[in-house]
């Protein structure tokens, strides 16, 4: 009986959307948190300290609650449903990235044969979002904001995408599982086999695509579209209430699931030395999540540590450096590729 | 195929509702009284297009509409429209008078298309559906056998994309240019 129910396509439907539905606060909060700590710890300050007792650790729970409070404020200008569509846009890409990442050798919500494109063409749905919720805010700043993130957004796709291109090469698969197991399974030999994670060979793309999932998450120092000393709040300046929130939420999961899809890629996933697949299995998720932690924890750092880009600087580092630097990395690594 | 057996099927439901979203997208794109917004419909016809793709196990079809031309072409759409002027509101200047000879166009177009698909493949059922076309079959396809044709497309493009540079781009003489570095 529950078997039948749990194989009926629109209960597989509704489980699967509550859980996607769960993952996003959950992933949000831990992140935000882990964000207010680091910010507080790195400029000597406590940070969230009241709620929740120790550490202030339901500090993000707190603002969870005020924010579902908060008036739903929509421009008296603003075009109506484009403006409150647009963080729901915005939102939906963020949890769509999560599909095709494995936490463990069985464990993926859907293993594509395309993970790496699938990954890279939902991130660029935020885009979308982002310019709508710029142009329909009717406020100028909001409009700069949005232009600013859409000039961005499309200036760093490109070397994102090249910079994933010499993994795919070395790989030979596009399938994040798969790429995972050719870097836990570098070659055999007597018996023995070695991984290794592709960052050791791929250090090039890794900073590139570190440097460009930066400028795609619109974090320091590419922060522009929101430059709250230029631009207020940029493209989110007239949202509050939960939409605003979900604005907020999906900052930090993209930076969850960037950080999850660069240690797959790079950091060998959930794949670790000197373990059995069901261990894997069993240890995979926690291992990813350590890898995950040491990127959002760089992310965070770097915050604290680099000033803001000029529009123009940025522009000038990704069509002037990016670019012909992930070209040369992929020509180098098919070269190698094909000599070894 | 009896309604009974069609209800149970929820292919046929995500179908329908795919259909119906790209039909509706498709219909307003041209009847948006602005811009901005039919560009946005546009986006929903490609996504629910995508979505038909991708119940006929075209992955890669599915996700190089999302990546192109949502992500990339609608997206440079979008940001043209805005840095220019980004009009909120109706536009009047989009509408025109000519509402009857469109509508007629649109429906012969729809007939021919609809009775060429149908004299094409009615009757046929459509096989392999269930898992996704294997990309590296189409990768050994495009840069196998088709690799001469697939040459010359890019080719074509890049000429294209450098004409398309000259064009728009104006030379400034060294005077001007020097004009322009004091600025």
């Amino acid at each position: 009986m529950i078997e039948e129910l749990l194989s009926n396509f629109w209960v597989q439907l509704v489980i699967k959307l509550l859980i996607a539905a769960l993952i996003i606060p959950v992933v949000g909060m831990v992140v935000g948190f882990a964000e207010m700590k680091l910010s507080a710890k790195m400029q000597s300050r406590v940070g969230p300290y009241f709620a929740g007792g120790r550490w202030g650790w339901a500090q993000l729970i707190a603002d969870g609650v005020k924010f579902f409070q908060k008036e739903d404020l929509v421009p008296a200008d603003a075009d109506r449903p484009v403006y409150k569509w647009a963080p729901v846009l915005v939102l939906v890409s963020a949890v769509a990235i999560l599909v095709p990442i494995p936490l463990g050798p069985d464990l993926v919500a859907r293993n594509l044969d395309l993970g790496v494109f699938y990954v890279l063409a939902v991130s660029s749905l935020s885009t979308i979002g982002v310019l709508m919720a710029g142009w329909s805010s009717a406020n100028k700043y909001s409009l700069i904001g949005g232009l600013r993130a859409a000039g961005q957004l499309i200036a760093y796709e490109l070397p994102l995408i090249l910079a994933v291109v010499g993994v795919v090469i070395m790989a030979g698969t596009m399938s994040l599982t798969g790429i995972v197991e050719a870097q836990g399974a570098w070659f055999s030999e007597r018996g023995w086999t070695w991984g290794m994670p592709f960052v050791l060979v791929q250090f090039v793309g890794f900073a590139v695509f570190i440097i460009a999932s930066l400028a795609e998450l619109a974090r320091i120092p590419f922060d522009m579209p929101i430059a709250e000393s230029e631009l207020v709040m940029g493209y989110i300046t007239e949202y509050s209430g939960f939409r605003f929130l979900f604005f907020f939420l999906a900052e930090f999961a993209n930076m969850f699931s960037l950080s999850a899809i660069a240690a797959t890629l790079f950091l060998g996933g959930y794949w670790a030395p000197g373990l059995s697949e069901t261990q894997l299995n069993i240890f995979g998720p926690l291992i990813l999540f350590a890898k995950i932690g040491v990127l959002v924890f760089l992310m965070i750092w770097f915050r604290w540590t680099f000033p803001r880009f000029r529009e123009d600087q940025l522009q000038s580092i990704a069509w002037k450096w990016l670019v012909p630097i992930s070209l040369a990395n992929i020509l180098a690594t098919g070269v190698l590729k094909v000599m070894a | 195929m009896n309604l009974g057996d069609w209800i149970s099927q929820p292919v046929n439901w995500v179908f329908t509702l795919l259909a119906l979203a790209s039909a509706y997208s498709g219909v307003r794109v041209v009847t948006s009284q602005n811009v901005i917004r039919a560009a946005l419909f546009l986006v929903g016809a490609l996504a629910s297009s995508a979505g038909l793709f991708l119940l006929l196990s075209a992955e890669f079809v599915a996700l190089t509409l999302v990546l192109v031309y949502i992500g990339a072409v609608i997206v440079l759409f979008l940001f043209g429209i805005m840095i220019t002027r980004a009009p909120l509101g109706r536009d009047v200047a989009l509408d025109h008078k000519r509402r009857a000879p469109a509508a007629i166009t649109s429906i012969i177009l729809f007939a021919v298309l609809s009775w060429a698909s149908i004299r094409a493949f009615a009757g046929r059922e459509v096989t392999g559906v269930g898992d996704a076309t294997d990309t590296r079959l189409l990768g050994e396809a495009l840069l196998g056998r088709f690799v001469v044709p697939f040459e010359v497309v890019s080719f074509l493009l890049l000429a294209a994309l450098i004409g398309g540079i000259t064009l728009a781009r104006k030379d400034l003489s060294p005077a001007e240019e020097e004009a322009r570095e004091a600025t």
